[in-house]
């Protein structure tokens, strides 16, 4: 099987605006994603959902500033680290990953063992 | 001595490989890759193969099945360096090549499961998590061998680019473990319509080679016909795969009547219809009756459809204009597409005059999508021109004009330009 991270980047107001109902919607999505992973023969071997982006700190170098390292629309809000027989099936599980105000990407995650 | 044939001579081992190379590069590639697992390896060791081909033709004559030879030598190649260097193929994972036996992307009736690797070649070059760029690229170097050099002169990019273009595309595939095999059923059809969308804009870049002097680019039009032939003869169950070969045979019929002997664009209908190629007619024709047999035809069966109702006509003012607009409902339906609406609205002028059609002109000028499409303008300019409105239909061709880059469509816009003027200006 092969490693993947799904990274879930959506508008954060979308939450902001919808309240506590908007979230615990999500919630419940991501819920019955995490048990459709394992219907499609897939593996979650990780993943969280982060802080909104107004949380963040960026370093770069010496200096550190407030806020996300891009300013964009739609920020990192959470991930899910996978494993799935090809790219193809990744795709088809990250399809179904919850991200109502925006949408997600795939990355394979590089293999640093072999040195 | 027994075992030395009188030897080939040079030009007719030559003949012979360049023959091989261009029939046999993608089956020999497609096999190979199966071993290296690792899509640089396998050219290396096809490359070497028609290398050592070069001489061993030359002393035992050409082998009575090139492919066969050609595989074997670069398959041996490829296992001689797996056992010598392994360590070299850990910068990057091998491909996932799953058994064939498990293959459950066969049709039924259709593509034999075993013996043939072309499709999953094809396949991979097109995967819908590659830039259409890229698909295409990757498409003429691997399955049809054609140099980098080659393609960066085709589709106008320096060779670095194009070489970077290739480089990073065969690392996605490692890296994001995109699979060597055929899609599953469901798949299918989105993953098809990649590789047969590939394969025409091969054909329309060298149809109508958007930037150069010449109006057709042989060679490319020559590769992608031979793909789609290859791939109808991979998968000859497939309508959409008969409708793309039928589309480009039936549109290729035209090729030597599209200019004239100065260069000159030649519309429809003032090509010398005797000299369209008969037998590509008639391939292409049969074709189309067969894709459109098997109910619900797709977007290439019915533009096949349309160039067949075209090619089939005595003359421009005796074809079969309501059909056309029948099928053009029809394409506009399994493809609505905003350059599809506007070749409709071409064929709603013949069928109801140009008056009605510029109504749909509009729709499409405020609908923006074909904002900087040179075919906008001008099929306008020819409805107003048609209706006697010199000035307007002027100020159309002028558009048209500044937004063309081929020589041939140039010249041909200029000329239609100075014709309205004449009668403007008096």
């Amino acid at each position: 099987m092969a490693q993947y991270a799904i990274l879930i980047y959506e508008a954060e107001e979308g939450y902001a605006s919808g309240g506590e109902q908007a979230w615990q919607q999500a919630m419940e999505a991501h819920g019955r994603f995490a048990a459709r992973v394992g219907e499609l023969g897939g593996k979650i071997t990780g993943g969280d959902a982060l802080q909104p982006a107004v949380t963040a700190t960026s370093i770069r170098g010496d200096i550190v500033t407030d806020g996300p390292f891009t300013e964009t629309k739609e920020a990192l809000g959470g991930f899910y680290l996978i494993e799935a027989r090809d790219l193809d099936h990744a795709i088809a599980i990250a399809r179904e990953c919850p991200a109502p105000y925006g949408g997600v990407e795939v990355r394979p995650i590089m293999d640093t063992s072999g040195g | 001595m027994a075992d030395s044939q009188p030897p080939a001579d040079r030009a007719t081992v030559a003949v012979a490989i360049a023959e091989a190379h261009r029939r046999e590069w993608a089956f020999v590639l497609a096999a190979t890759v199966r071993v290296t697992r690792d899509l640089d390896a396998a050219e290396e060791c096809v490359q070497d193969a028609y290398v050592a081909a070069l001489d061993a033709w030359a002393r035992q004559g050409v082998p009575r099945n090139p492919a066969a030879w050609l595989t074997t030598a670069a398959r041996n190649r490829a296992l001689d360096s797996l056992r010598r260097d392994r360590t070299l193929r850990a910068k990057l994972p091998l491909l996932i090549v799953p058994e064939p036996v498990r293959d459950p992307a066969v049709p039924p009736g259709g593509v034999p499961a075993i013996g043939d690797d072309r499709l999953r070649l094809i396949f991979t070059c097109c995967h819908p998590a590659l830039a259409r760029e890229a698909q295409v690229a990757l498409t003429l170097r691997l399955v049809c061998g054609v140099t980098t050099a080659e393609i960066a002169q085709a589709f106008v990019v320096s060779e670095p680019t194009m070489a970077a273009r290739v480089t990073r595309a065969k690392k996605k595939i490692a890296a994001a473990r995109i699979s060597y095999r055929v899609p599953e059923l469901a798949e299918l059809p989105d993953r098809l319509d990649a590789v047969l969308t590939v394969i025409h804009l091969l054909y329309t870049t060298g149809h109508t080679n958007p930037h150069g002097a010449n109006l057709v680019r042989a060679d490319l039009v020559e590769r992608a016909t031979g793909l789609a032939r290859m791939l109808r003869q991979l998968m000859p169950d497939e309508p959409e795969v008969a409708g793309l070969l039928a589309l480009l045979l039936l549109t290729d019929a035209r090729r030597a009547t599209r200019t004239d002997e100065q260069g000159h664009l030649l519309l429809l209908e003032q090509q010398d219809r005797s000299r369209w190629d008969q037998a590509d007619i008639a391939e292409g024709a049969a074709l189309v009756v067969q894709a459109l047999r098997r109910g619900r035809p797709g977007r290439f069966a019915l533009q096949a459809a349309i160039a067949a109702v075209h090619a089939e006509a005595p003359s421009y003012d005796k074809t079969d204009w309501p059909q056309l607009l029948e099928l053009y409902d029809r394409l506009l339906i399994a493809w609505p597409s905003p350059v599809v609406a506007l070749n409709r609205a071409v064929v709603v002028s013949m069928v109801c005059g140009p008056e009605a059609a510029l109504d749909d002109v509009a729709d499409l000028e405020r609908d923006g999508r074909l904002a900087g499409y040179r075919y906008l303008p001008a099929a306008k300019a020819d409805m107003l021109r048609r209706l006697g409105r010199a000035g307007e239909a002027l100020l159309a061709y002028q558009e048209a004009l500044d937004l063309a880059d081929n020589a041939a469509e140039r010249a041909f816009l200029a000329g239609r330009v100075a014709e309205v003027q004449q009668p403007a200006e008096r």
